[in-house]
């Protein structure tokens, strides 16, 4: 049977042996893997499972199923195109821990109990903070480290809402779970995390940026997915997820349009589109349940895809900084093409993927009669197109002329690109290919005229805003900056305080150990006072005082005893 | 780096103006469709002539002037987090 070679052992195998493979070989090998682990899902149907029984708890460490299934697809595509994108890598480290990485996330998603959960999810974090610190930088370094410790935290939650789960229920199965349910929270908040949901979502744009431009590609696929995937198994229905998803759309877009890093424009848009993913699970409708899993899907091809064409050009020109770019379609009309491709389909323009799954969320919105949420949303699907559909390309490739004149993007590179445009537009154009993967059946029709010139409004005009904000010179310029976000209480607050708490702890100490010396001291002093000659335990006594004293306490005991 | 010298057409200000220009044309009349078309909605006042347009353009134009405040409050120097 198919289901006992898991297409994650196949992914973590190749990850683990790869470091062995001949640097000339190693990314054909790895580029392998994932169409290996492709052929295996094919095989698989839903229902089928594989159980296992360690130290007494009744594992299932297979389950296939709809959801499972479409996560699995789309992680093995992803991980068979971020192989091509690093092609040329020739170090071991990255592409090994990406392989592993990738190969975690999909056990992951295929995980039917929480024990296995938990394994599959603390091996993403250590090897996606591998592929962090593979950038060799100290700044990745530290990033790294606090990126690894909220990672952590998230496992620790998981594993108490398990042991939570287990003692009310004696099983281990991960199944709906719902805020009520026993270890609800703690779940929740372990989804939380991965899914960076509003004042847990720093450790995205902090780390992510600062891996190599091979590695952010890696990274933005697997992590927050697998949130979401885990969010849609646990809590469909959740209404509080409706409004934290609503957040998350709207609140990292004002950040996104003054952030000069472009990798971290593109860190705070996947905020924003996995927001859009959350509200589709908190619906929990067949329509938004099905939205919030294919946008998920098409999110992590455009979303890599847009971070493929940053990676391409922070290796060419060195920078992906706003401030120091432009003009770069001239050098890179290629790469500027497939990352317009990407801006459309993250755009939800007609005839890209975004087009076809986002809309099924807000359809389910407006269906349910969320009307405010369904305002705040469209104003995150014109914001979407304006910080990240038009200000990536715009910046790195238009914009006024750096004067950079490079090299266009290696071949791997756009070939790349070039399959993950087709898949953004293919989608697009054939959304139904996608709907038939989905959970549940779908019966949404995106190409209606009225949806169709709904949509391009909004864009055209949302376009025409920044055109007519640019010529007027209201649009704030680019800047060399760093901009306070929430990580700010863990990276600045927290740490003065714990100095600030370390110097009263030390003030204290001292005025403790002065008082502590010097009541020693007059103890000693009392003692030494006390047997010094003539004081009260040098004195000599007469005996018959000795023996009266001793007939008063027998005569007393005497009396207890009687009592 | 800095080597040809080759104009390209965005290069000339005058196309980019054109450009410009087009981009307003379609606006009007994706709007002027809505006269021709009745756009069935979800929801009622999304029904209403050209929502999507205004409700497009005011949303990014408040975007970016609330971004520009925000600026302010939260903007720090480069090496922030490094001093």
């Amino acid at each position: 049977m198919i289901v006992e070679l898991p297409a994650a052992a196949i992914l973590i195998g190749a990850g683990l042996l790869a470091p062995l493979v001949p640097a000339r070989l190693r990314p054909a090998f790895l580029a392998a893997a994932p169409l290996v682990a492709l052929w295996q899902l094919a095989g698989l149907a839903p229902g089928e499972s594989l159980r296992a029984e360690l130290f007494g708890f009744a594992l299932e460490p297979v389950r296939v199923d709809r959801l499972s299934l479409a996560f699995g697809y789309v992680f093995a595509i992803a991980s068979f195109l971020n192989a091509i994108y690093a092609w040329h890598v020739r170090t071991a480290l990255e592409p090994a821990a990406a392989m592993v990485y990738a190969g975690a996330a999909m056990g992951a998603v295929f995980a039917g109990d929480l024990l296995t959960l938990f394994v599959y999810w603390e091996l993403t974090a250590v090897a996606s903070v591998l592929v962090i610190w593979a950038r060799g930088t100290e700044r990745a370094f530290r990033a790294g480290l606090r990126y690894i410790a909220v990672q952590l935290a998230s496992g620790m939650l998981l594993a108490g809402g398990a042991a939570v789960q287990y003692a009310a229920k004696g099983s281990l199965a991960f199944d709906a779970v719902g805020i009520g349910g026993p270890g609800g929270m703690l779940l929740l908040a372990a989804f939380g995390i991965k899914c960076a949901f509003p004042l847990l979502h720093n450790w995205l744009q902090d780390a992510y940026p600062e891996a190599t431009a091979t590695g952010t590609v890696v990274l933005s696929a697997f992590t927050t997915k697998l949130g979401v995937y885990a969010l849609a198994r646990g809590f469909p229905g959740t209404e509080a997820l409706v409004w934290i998803g609503t957040a998350m759309a709207a609140f990292p877009i004002f950040y996104a349009v003054i952030e000069n890093d472009l990798r971290r424009v593109l860190a705070y848009s996947m905020n924003n589109q996995i927001g859009f993913m959350v509200v589709g699970v908190g619906l929990g409708t067949e329509l938004g349940m099905n939205g919030a899993v294919a946008h998920a899907f098409a999110d992590i091809l455009f979303k890599g895809l847009l971070f493929m064409s940053m990676g391409a050009v922070l290796l060419r020109a060195g920078s992906v900084n706003g401030t120091d770019l432009g003009g770069l379609y001239k050098s890179m009309p290629l790469t500027a093409t497939f990352c317009i491709v990407g801006a459309a389909s993250i755009s939800a323009f007609p005839l890209f993927s975004a087009f076809g799954t986002k809309s099924m969320i807000m359809a389910s919105a407006a269906e349910q009669g969320h009307v405010f949420e369904w305002l705040v949303l469209l104003f995150a699907s014109a914001g979407v197109f304006h910080h990240a559909g038009i200000k990536i390309p715009y910046f790195a490739f238009f914009a006024h002329d750096s004067g950079i004149r490079c090299k266009e993007a290696p071949v791997n590179m756009l070939v790349a690109m070039a399959l993950a445009a087709a898949l953004c537009v293919g989608i697009g154009v054939y959304p139904w290919a996608l709907y038939g993967v989905l959970p549940f059946p779908v019966s949404y029709e995106p190409y209606t005229s009225a949806h169709v010139v709904a949509q391009l409004q909004l864009l055209v005009f949302s376009a025409l805003a920044f055109a007519v904000l640019m010529r007027t010179g209201i649009y704030p310029p680019e800047l060399r900056s760093v901009n306070l976000d929430f990580d700010w209480t863990y990276r600045r607050a927290g740490p003065a305080l714990v100095a600030a708490a370390g110097a009263a702890i030390g003030t204290l100490n001292a005025a403790c150990a002065r008082f502590a010396s010097a009541s020693v001291g007059r103890f000693v002093a009392a003692g030494e006072r006390a047997a010094a000659p003539g004081g009260l335990m040098a004195r000599t006594r007469a005996t018959g005082v000795m023996a009266l004293w001793m007939a008063v306490l027998l005569a007393a005991y005497l009396l207890v005893y009687y009592f | 780096m800095r080597s040809d010298d080759r104009k390209y057409w965005l290069d000339d200000p005058g196309n980019v103006t054109k450009l410009y220009r087009g981009l307003w044309i379609v606006g009007i009349l994706l709007v002027a469709l809505d006269f021709v078309l009745h756009r069935h909605d979800d929801l009622g006042f999304a029904e209403t002539y050209g929502f999507y347009a205004a409700y497009g353009f005011f949303a990014c134009v408040s975007l970016v002037l609330a971004a520009k405040v925000l600026r302010r409050l939260v903007q720090r120097p480069e090496d922030y987090y490094d001093r």
